[in-house]
């Protein structure tokens, strides 16, 4: 029987309560650390030329993030963050996507954006806050976004894009949505996906983004990282249940584990959460076990939260490792090449650091630009100024003053 | 024109919208069949259809969550918050997010087609949680447009002018005058322009300054001045921000005297702002202090609203004291 409480009474008389463990989700694996589809498994269709871009994404995120990781400690950049142990799952659900689908990320997604054709330059040029930069140094590094490459510019207050996501799927499935009926008449042309770490699965924004894109039957894919650590807080001091997951079910959204170190895992589950969500129209859970082998940010020092043998064992689970084992098993790759290729980017990125941190900072006018679609009366007076206070005092304000007309 | 009152007007601007845009969307608490808690909505979830008129979850982060998506994808994204009183679970997401896209991003993206519309203010025995007047809060946010209309036919004019706005915009709709304030409003489309007060009544010997639903207290604050021999120009602020300097400063100039009124605590409310700009736009000008006659630096009461208000009286004792200063 249904009421209007939207829930199919089944009645019992036995005085019973469910455990909060008691969902048991399964963890979607397909290939084996050394690189074999495991038994019972069936690997998604992937062609090789998707299967090498994928592995050379990971593998050039791999060397920025090594690279820039350094470059933060030498002091040439302020802030920096990995996506070390997380490549597999970032980079395989970006690549089962089409490339106008929109992604909306925390911040450690960068092989996505990468994936989608952000190059070397553009990452530097963020990273450096330089002119160049496509958000005009107004954020800290790894703040990236694309209009172009349908990637959100990232926003620090953590979770704030998963209601975003929500509204921006809603508004990708309009068209779709028949006028005089109100349901889906054709299968959608886009949908987002919305990167989050099981951290921000605590904020208020993850349950405002869930139950309305439930609701509402918005064609979002939630994509919680579950890497084990919000900073320094372990993720059983985060939540209590069966993962992130479990919620996914309660709001009674179409849920999905995988291994996130098992690239195959990834794109097989993201390409079929992809075709749930354009044929129904309805939001889809991934919910990715990984493992942040990397420290949160360079502001942060895990050594201090813990041990170097977990690290060890997680160490030993290298997602870029066993995705390049299946490669090499495929014929589609060899060691001599590979080896090379990363000499080569090592160098290309050495060079594009070098030119970025020579790029000169954005001009005085972007201080003010973009706060409206046009400075407003008492921001253009502000402006005017601070440009005569600059006039007067250039010694004071190199950066901008040799600019300032 | 027809006889409309403010919640018709309202109504009116957003059928225009609809109607114009094929994904434009109202969404809120109660806004789908029901029409909002004041009915502002009404017919318009029939009119065109229930995927773009839509009761949310009792989520208020969510609906601004929502509409700051739906206004990044490029539909126009008409989002209620009930009461002006519960905008604050939704408070992050807009002064951190709505007011910030477009600067965060460089450009690369904004939500300016977001219109948010909420009811402020007291005067309907509403007490603590129904009577609030946030508009102080969202004043500090730079990426932000705030607008307050006084009677139907700016409602209707002004709350256009805030959904074609490419910024994000809040809307305070003073809820005491829903059905209260009735007038002429035209049926087709028009456009107030955002940022410029307007002189209601000129005249020579002090400037009185109000916004929204203070309007109608501080023209019976004046006409009880006019009967005392005091000559008072009233203006509308209409837009909190960005705010019309030039008139305030302007009419000041020539009256030099200002009495402030607002329904907010007078700490920090936006009545300190035009004080300190006032002073110094106007300094050689000015023939007595600024006055102010806000709410008290106290939540918002229920049984002793008449004392807590800044009503007529107190409005029209602050006229005579700047005058006679």
């Amino acid at each position: 029987m249904t009421n209007p409480n939207n829930i199919s009474l089944n009645i019992s008389h036995a005085l019973e309560f469910i455990d909060g463990h008691a969902l048991n989700i399964p963890t979607l694996k397909i290939l084996s650390e050394d690189g074999e589809i495991l038994d019972g498994a069936t690997a998604p269709e992937l062609d090789k030329d998707t299967a090498l871009r994928i592995y050379s994404t990971m593998r050039f995120i791999r060397l920025l993030d090594e690279r820039m990781q350094a470059a933060q400690r030498q002091g040439r950049i302020s802030f920096y963050m990995q996506c070390l142990g997380e490549e597999a799952a970032i980079t395989a659900s970006a690549a089962a996507l089409k490339q106008e689908d929109m992604i909306m990320a925390q911040y450690r997604e960068q092989a996505a954006l990468h994936y989608r054709g952000f190059s070397l330059e553009q990452f530097m040029n963020q990273l450096f806050s330089n002119e160049k930069d496509l958000g005009k140094g107004r954020q800290m590094p790894v703040h990236y976004g694309s209009n172009e490459l349908h990637y959100l510019t990232i926003s620090s207050p953590l979770g704030t894009q998963i209601p975003q996501a929500t509204g921006y799927a809603y508004g990708q499935k309009l068209k779709h949505i028949d006028a005089q009926s109100g349901e889906l008449s054709s299968e959608i042309d886009n949908v987002t996906i919305c990167y989050f770490g099981e951290g921000a699965a605590s904020e208020g924004d993850f349950h405002a983004g869930l139950n309305m894109a439930a609701v509402h039957k918005a064609p979002v894919l939630f994509f919680a990282r579950n890497n084990g650590y919000a900073i320094s807080t372990p993720a059983d001091e985060q939540f209590k249940g069966d993962g992130i997951a479990s919620r996914g079910v309660g709001y009674g959204i179409k849920t999905i584990r995988v291994d996130g170190a098992d690239t195959l895992a990834v794109y097989a589950a993201t390409q079929k959460a992809r075709e749930i969500a354009v044929t129904t129209g309805e939001p889809v859970l991934i919910e990715s076990i990984a493992y942040r082998l990397g420290a949160h940010s360079t502001s942060d020092d895990p050594s201090g939260y813990r041990t170097k043998d977990e690290e060890a064992e997680f160490k030993s689970n290298c997602p870029v490792a066993r995705f390049k084992a299946w490669l090499l098993k495929q014929g589609w790759l060899n060691e001599e090449e590979d080896e090379a290729q990363k000499d080569k980017i090592r160098e290309e990125i050495l060079a594009a650091l070098k030119v970025a941190e020579k790029v000169q900072k954005p001009a005085l006018e972007e201080l003010v630009s973009d706060v409206y679609d046009t400075p407003i009366p008492a921001l253009q007076k502000q402006y005017e100024e601070l440009k005569e206070h600059i006039k007067q005092h250039p010694d004071a304000y190199p950066i901008t003053a040799g600019r300032v007309k | 024109m027809a006889k409309m009152n403010m919640l018709h007007a309202i109504n009116s601007a957003l059928d225009i919208t609809m109607a114009e845009h094929p994904q434009a969307c109202i969404f809120g608490e109660d806004v789908g069949y029901f029409g909002g808690v004041f009915r502002a909505t009404s017919g318009l979830q029939e009119k065109y259809g229930k995927h773009r008129v839509f009761n949310t979850p009792l989520t208020e982060q969510g609906i601004l969550g929502f509409a700051n998506g739906l206004a990044a994808f490029g539909a126009p994204a008409l989002a209620e918050i009930q009461f002006a009183d519960y905008i604050f679970p939704a408070f992050d997401q807009i002064v951190n997010e709505s007011a910030k896209f477009r600067y965060r991003s460089g450009n690369e993206f904004n939500v300016g087609n977001l219109t948010i519309r909420t009811p402020y203010g007291g005067g309907i025995a509403g007490g603590l949680y129904h009577s609030q007047s946030p508009e102080a809060y969202f004043a500090h946010t730079p990426g932000l447009k705030l607008v307050v209309p006084r009677n139907p036919y700016q409602a209707k004019g002004l709350l256009r002018a805030c959904i074609k706005d490419d910024n994000p915009v809040i809307f305070f709709e003073p809820k005491r005058l829903y059905r209260a304030s009735t007038g002429e409003v035209p049926e087709g489309d028009y456009t107030i322009e955002i940022g410029k007060a307007e002189v209601v009544k000129e005249g020579k010997d002090v400037t009185v300054l109000a916004w929204g639903a203070q309007m109608e207290i501080i023209e019976q604050a004046a006409a009880k001045a006019e009967e005392a021999g005091i000559s008072c120009e009233v203006i509308d602020l209409r837009s909190i921000l960005p705010w019309d300097v030039e008139t305030i400063a302007k009419s000041v100039t020539k009256t030099g005297r200002l009495v402030i009124s607002h329904e907010a605590p007078i700490t920090n409310g936006f009545g300190a702002e035009i004080a300190a700009t006032i002073q110094k736009e106007c300094f050689l000008h000015l023939e007595s202090p600024i006055e102010r006659v806000c709410g008290l630096d106290t939540p918002y009461p229920l049984a002793l609203e008449k004392e807590y208000v800044p009503d007529a009286l107190k409005v029209f004792a602050a006229i005579k004291k700047s005058v006679e200063f």
